[in-house]
């Protein structure tokens, strides 16, 4: 094992982490805020990407076709926010899980009838190939983009919530929503902004990760469970702790899959090494959430005081 | 008068029984969720051959009794239930995936009806537990694996990489290219159900420098992966082979340009120059407006298989000892050319090597560049206790 090996491992840790930010983002800002359990969220996710698809081959360029799918899909999610999730946020998180899970069906089901099962994102020709980054260490183009996009989310989320009167009202709602509300602020509109902002990275996330991943029917089931599983370890509705989470996943995720195998084989038979190994891996982000939790049952970055 | 009535009824009753007047078919597949993909190409080409056929299989008016298992197995098993006890149906077909199937034929073989299956086919039905009743018009489950595994022989490639998710089928599937490959299996990883990003399983690869990499990742996972093997660069320096299904139409449609030069193994090919081939092809693609996939071709040759065995029953339907005679003998124009039942009821055929390459119109299509089995059987007939 080389070190070129272990530094692009790593490499891939933080850019699988940053993928998994991109969701987790919005994810947080709306379950923190609203106390809104929101399983639909993959859906919206789901549509960035599809609407990406057909922005991108409508205007033939790949950043024109996401800068679109951004608001289209912020205006979606708003419009689902005042016709349907409304109606729930005085309901139980019960309530609020199986209304959700049934928008994830009807989702799914419309757009199989717009678009189809699947759709093609593929990647802009300029970045499709790998760059070499050190002699021995070609890296793929696309991914070293994900990880700029992913901290350009972070520091402009970052901003926006420390810096800014409107971030400073979603804190006031996530840390205290009733003194907040008391205090005089206009909580349902700031709902449906926030709501808004978490569909639009929604669609971040669904276009930029489209020309890696399947832009099918039914992606956003997959990675909403990791999404919940960052949230729950950085501390629901931080932002800061949505960021902390999902890195800790995706290094913990990489090298586990890259290195445990390995590791089992020094220790292990070979045989019981490539049985344990493997499944070792797959439950290890588990693992590392339950020690988390174990310590900081609120998550590490608890939004409510 | 009672009586009389009676007599009457139970006359209408059995010459109904005798002369059947049509033939009722229970198609129960995987048609709605991610994975339906696959049930509704099945669908669409098996109704397009009954279409095509005037409405009939085997000079009988058919009926297709279409029902979603929603990829749950009770759920196929419910309408299994419904199709065999209160349709009365004649045969049994159309289910996509080995597990929902496993749940449901059993009632069909209990009570001595026919499923024929455009799919799925499991190692244990075609050895221990192989039926009369059960008849496979697609290929042995691990078939495709097993000529992957050939082709891998034939170039000499010294050393394979493979991976596969970590359940029984991604087991089954590298037991079976193991089966037939001579070289050094570098490294056999297992990877999680639904992964999505594979970069640190590329970065094992690249540094392994294996002579081939075999993945049998289904669906959105193979979409992921191709997608994310091409933007690595490895595809410049080491060949990637997959299952027939494995960069189909279905899967070239989302990935697109990434899927160009990939090598696969399967029955059936786009290009196959064979009469019952081209109708079978313009007509899909004049009904439905895309290309067909292998499973498509596996829709409507199950269709042709079913007509084959009406007809050469004489429309004796409800005589399944007939039927069956009639359905192992096979006389059909299959698509994928030479076809025969082994003694386990589980195909005999030629498996291909087939390249992803641009057509004529610019498309990119599967082109077969080579045969790797001939008359291939399976590893478990043996086991199989049936005449």
């Amino acid at each position: 094992m080389s070190w070129i090996l272990i530094a692009e491992q790593s490499l891939n840790g933080l850019q699988f982490g940053l993928m998994l930010f991109l969701l987790a983002a919005g994810l947080t800002l709306v379950f923190g805020i609203m106390d809104m359990i929101n399983l639909a969220h993959g859906s919206l996710y789901m549509l960035g990407a599809f609407l990406a698809s057909t922005f991108v081959q409508l205007t033939g360029s790949f950043t024109a076709g996401v800068l679109l799918a951004i608001p289209a899909t912020a205006l979606l999610g708003m419009a689902l926010e005042v016709s349907v999730l409304r109606t729930l946020y005085a309901r139980d998180h019960m309530a609020q899980v199986l209304a959700t899970f049934a928008l994830i069906l009807i989702i799914n089901e419309l757009t199989r009838l717009v678009w189809g099962s699947d759709a093609a994102l593929p990647m802009p020709g300029a970045l499709s190939g790998p760059v070499e980054l050190m002699p021995g260490l070609p890296y793929s183009a696309y991914r070293l983009v994900i990880i700029a996009v992913g901290l350009a989310v972070a520091v402009l989320l970052y901003f926006l919530v420390t810096k800014t009167r409107v971030g400073m009202l979603v804190r006031a709602g996530a840390s205290n929503r009733e003194m907040a509300l008391a205090m005089g602020v206009n909580i349902r509109l700031l709902f449906t902004l926030v709501f808004g902002a978490g569909a639009a990275l929604c669609a971040v996330a669904g276009a930029m990760l489209a020309p890696l991943l399947a832009v099918q029917v039914g992606m956003g089931e997959n990675i909403l469970i990791l999404a919940f599983v960052v949230i729950v370890i950085g501390g629901i509705g931080s932002i800061r702790g949505a960021l902390v989470g999902a890195l800790l996943v995706g290094i913990v995720d990489t090298i586990g899959r890259a290195f445990l195998p390995i590791l089992f084989g020094v220790f292990f038979q070979p045989r019981a090494a490539s049985a344990a190994g493997p499944a070792i891996a797959s439950v290890s982000i588990y693992l590392l959430m339950a020690v988390v939790l174990y310590f900081k049952p609120q998550g590490l970055f608890p939004a409510r005081g | 008068m009672k009586i009389k009535l009676l007599a009457a009824a139970l006359l209408v009753l059995t010459a109904n029984a005798q002369g059947a007047d049509k033939v009722k078919i229970g198609f129960i597949s995987t048609l709605s969720g991610p994975s339906a993909a696959i049930g509704v190409d099945i669908r669409d080409a098996f109704l397009l051959a009954v279409k095509t056929n005037g409405g009939k299989l085997g000079g009988l008016p058919a009926e297709v009794l279409v029902g979603d298992d929603q990829f749950k197995p009770d759920v196929g098993r419910q309408i299994a239930e419904k199709n065999v006890k209160v349709d009365k149906v004649n045969f049994l077909t159309g289910i996509v995936f080995s597990n929902i199937m496993l749940a449901s034929v059993p009632i069909a073989f209990e009570n001595k009806l026919i499923y024929v299956s455009p799919n799925a086919a499991p190692s244990p039905m075609a050895g221990k537990e192989c039926s009369p009743y059960l008849f496979v018009a697609s290929w042995p489950n691990d078939a495709y694996h097993e000529a992957a595994g050939q082709h891998a022989t034939n170039r000499g490639y010294k050393s394979a990489y493979l991976i596969a998710p970590n359940y029984q089928a991604g087991k089954d599937s590298l037991t079976g290219f193991k089966r037939y490959y001579k070289g050094n299996v570098v490294a056999e990883v297992y990877t999680q159900l639904g992964q999505l990003d594979y970069a640190a399983e590329l970065a094992q690869v690249r540094a392994a420098k294996p002579d081939a990499l075999y993945i049998f990742l289904p669906g959105g996972m193979g979409i992921n992966f191709i997608k994310q093997f091409v933007a690595s660069g490895l595809s410049k320096d080491v060949p990637l082979i997959v299952p027939g299904f494995g960069d189909d139409q279905d899967i070239i449609r989302p990935v697109g340009e990434a899927t160009l030069g990939l090598f696969d193994t399967a029955h059936w090919a786009l290009d196959f120059d064979n009469a019952a081939n081209k109708k079978f092809v313009a007509a899909f693609e004049k009904e439905y407006r895309r290309l067909p996939t292998v499973f498509a071709a596996q829709g409507w040759d199950t269709a042709m298989l079913i007509d084959a065995a009406v007809r050469d029953s004489k429309g004796k339907i409800e005589d399944v000892e007939a039927v069956r005679k009639a359905m192992r003998a096979a006389k059909f124009e299959s698509v994928r050319g030479p076809f025969k039942f082994n003694r386990n009821q589980m195909p005999i055929q030629n498996y291909y090597l087939r390249v992803v390459a641009k057509d004529s119109q610019g498309r990119l299509v599967n082109k077969t560049i080579g045969t790797v089995f001939k008359d291939h059987g399976d590893a478990y007939v043996q086991d199989c206790k049936m005449k």
